[in-house]
């Protein structure tokens, strides 16, 4: 059912896209501008339907550098905005993803990934994208990205990645794939509680004492917005606290060092994960997105074998939850990581373990996913 | 006291940031008077300076959005006018002035500049057009005229420029101008004319740089090629940019071009989604 001001609730069988798309609109997104691309094109379809019905706004750009553009400018006339994309449109976005991060500028960017490299196969899985979304963008920094692995939790993360940008002032990345964006389940839908939808912090002083990053302990400035009076100056150059560039070592040290701290001293806040029979597991499998339903399905096997396999599934990819994988890397024998790469993750979880336990890669090419039987051979394989 | 004259305040002081005085552009550069005949028509016309947003590229005239003192946003390269678009639609009381060079914008930006033309965006561009890439050091741009010289062009230009006027109203602008900065009263009445008309409107700068284009084409000091400028300007307001041509040598037309009514992307968007939401 649809509620008076234009938000769903109930029960609802939906695809991943259209699902991410009721949970833009339910965190409060009232913006978006994209640009067609398989297969994340129902996102956009459905946000050129939706938006208008509840007020928002959808303009279709000319590319995906433009949309990514667009979203920003609209986040600093103070609405929320998204875009959405797969492989090649994610490359374009790059460039801005990193005015997005400099600005310190709250949006989201979806990319439902598809099979790479180049043009690929455009309508077959992919996880290939999962170090571009960690490194695309030049210069040092730090993401935040969430990883989906149903509809439920495409309409339920997009409401926690606009909550995690608002909070930390920065692009959040939902890092989907295919086979979720295209798969149909139940969705539950709710109106999201006005206190459960956090807003950027804003400023607390009178416009000629304003400094748009002058921030406190949490190392978040406060925002103002384009046309409240506040008259500010924001630029992609290394700049001081009043926004102003300052071309030297020392004004970059300073803000390189916050904008990557505001994100690893929060890390707390952010990280999100589930966690399946790990208290006693010598075998971890660690997975995300739609490859984590099919390993949890192989750990349950091997565990009827009587082997200690437990599940450690990243909800949050980016920040890495680098402590977590320590302690498990001296619990267990080793880690066991499918993925629809050649190998990304595989090399965060093999840093962290640090030669304290062994890590396999499962990988896979992309156009289709991991049988669970190649994941459980691999886990008895390792329990030998 | 007599014999002395009391300095006030200038009235345009107000929409500039004293404090990131002085300027990084060179002397005898055509974007500082372009910046003052800008100031004067926001004056002119009365804007709440408040609801006005400033949207930059990269470049020197990319520059401008740190100086004046309203919202200002610095962005990337060729990107300011999708950024505008974002900020123009998310918040329509705004004033979006998109401020920039010619390369930033017809190049690099080229694409989202004929778009934005297109969709008829509520928003004024003023491009700043000095023939060539300042920054960098004088390389060529996609407005050098044939046979110019650049860093890049070191035997002449053989690369032929837009008409940008002809560009942007063929791509269905409202609002369509070519000044100098020798034409300071005229090019601040046009961009005044720019910034309170509805849809997108076009005001290109033509101005000198005798860092780079002026020193590598020969053209003396900045004084000179205003000189140039005096000499080889024609006013033709109203006649069809496509006749605008620019040339390395020959008459410049300059003038009102384009001046005409179309609704705006916001316009349509106000009649067509209102079908949403009476559904």
């Amino acid at each position: 059912m649809m509620s008076v001001d234009g938000l769903m609730e109930g029960e609802f069988f939906m695809n991943g896209d259209d699902a991410c798309a009721e949970g833009a609109i339910a965190a409060g997104c009232r913006f978006f501008a994209g640009y067609p691309i398989t297969p994340a094109t129902e996102v956009a379809e459905r946000m050129s339907r939706r938006l208008p019905e509840v007020g928002g706004v959808y303009i279709q750009m000319e590319d995906e550098i433009a949309s990514m553009n667009a979203i920003l400018g609209a986040s600093w006339a103070g609405v929320k905005s998204m875009t959405s994309t797969s492989g090649p449109g994610f490359s374009l976005m790059m460039e801005n993803l990193g005015l997005g991060i400099m600005l310190e500028t709250p949006c989201v960017l979806v990319n439902i990934q598809r099979a790479g490299p180049s043009t690929g196969i455009p309508t077959l899985i992919g996880q290939g994208d999962m170090m571009q979304a960690r490194w695309g963008s030049h210069g040092h920094y730090e993401i935040i990205a969430v990883v989906p692995d149903s509809p439920q939790e495409m309409f339920d993360l997009t409401i926690t990645a606009f909550n995690l940008s608002e909070q930390f002032r920065i692009p959040v990345l939902i890092m989907s794939d295919e086979v979720v964006g295209h798969m149909s389940e139940k969705v539950v839908m709710r109106q999201v509680a006005p206190e459960d939808l956090v807003t950027r912090p804003r400023p607390a002083v009178p416009p000629e004492e304003y400094s748009p990053y002058l921030s406190g302990d949490d190392l978040v400035p406060p925002m103002a917005v384009a046309g409240e009076g506040y008259r500010f100056h924001v630029t992609g150059l290394t700049h001081d606290e009043r926004g102003y560039p300052v071309m030297t070592a020392e004004a970059q040290d300073k803000l390189v060092r916050r904008l990557v701290d505001k994100i690893r001293l929060n890390k707390k806040h952010i990280l999100r994960m589930e966690e399946v029979g790990l208290d006693d597991a010598e075998i971890v499998v660690c997975a995300y997105g739609i490859t984590s339903r099919v390993a949890k399905r192989a750990v349950q096997l091997a565990r009827q074998e009587g082997i200690r396999a437990g599940l450690l599934r990243l909800i949050v990819v980016w920040p890495f939850p680098e402590e977590r994988v320590r302690e498990l890397a001296a619990q267990a024998g080793a880690f066991i990581v499918p993925e629809i790469n050649y190998g990304q993750i595989v090399l965060e979880v093999e840093r962290c373990a640090a030669g304290r336990a062994r890590s396999i890669l499962l990988p896979h090419m992309g156009g289709g996913v991991h049988h669970p039987e190649t994941i459980l051979e691999a886990i008895r394989e390792a329990a030998v | 006291m007599i014999g002395t004259k009391t300095l006030t305040d200038n009235p345009v002081d107000l929409y500039l940031r004293a404090d990131r005085m002085p300027h990084i552009w060179c002397s005898g550069c055509g974007v500082g008077p372009s910046v003052a005949c800008f100031v004067k028509a926001i004056h002119r016309t009365g804007l709440d300076t408040d609801k006005i947003a400033i949207v930059s590229g990269i470049g020197c005239s990319g520059r401008v959005a740190g100086y004046v003192k309203v919202d200002s946003f610095h962005t990337t390269h060729g990107r300011a006018i999708p950024f505008a678009t974002g900020l123009a639609l998310a918040n329509p009381e705004l004033k979006v002035v998109v401020f920039s060079g010619d390369g930033d914008l017809a190049a690099i930006g080229g694409n989202h500049l004929i778009h934005a033309a297109r969709r008829n965006i509520d928003m004024t561009v003023i491009c700043y057009n000095n023939f060539n890439y300042g920054m960098t050091g004088g390389q060529l741009g996609p407005t050098t005229p044939l046979e110019a010289k650049s860093t890049t062009s070191p035997y002449g230009n053989c690369d032929p420029p837009f008409n940008l006027p002809h560009l942007v109203a063929a791509c269905g602008a409202s609002y369509v101008s070519r000044w100098t900065v020798i034409h300071p009263r005229q090019l601040e009445k046009s961009m005044a004319e720019a910034l309170t008309k509805p849809g997108f409107t076009f005001v290109e700068v033509l101005g000198p740089c005798p860092t780079t284009y002026g020193r590598m084409n020969k053209l003396g000091r900045g004084v000179d090629e205003l000189r140039a400028y005096q000499e080889r300007c024609v006013v033709s307001n109203g006649v069809d940019p496509r006749d605008a041509e620019i040339g390395l040598n020959g008459p410049i037309l300059v003038g009102n071009f384009v001046d005409l009514s179309r609704p705006t992307f916001w316009d349509h968007c106000v009649k067509i989604f209102g079908r949403a939401q009476k559904k």
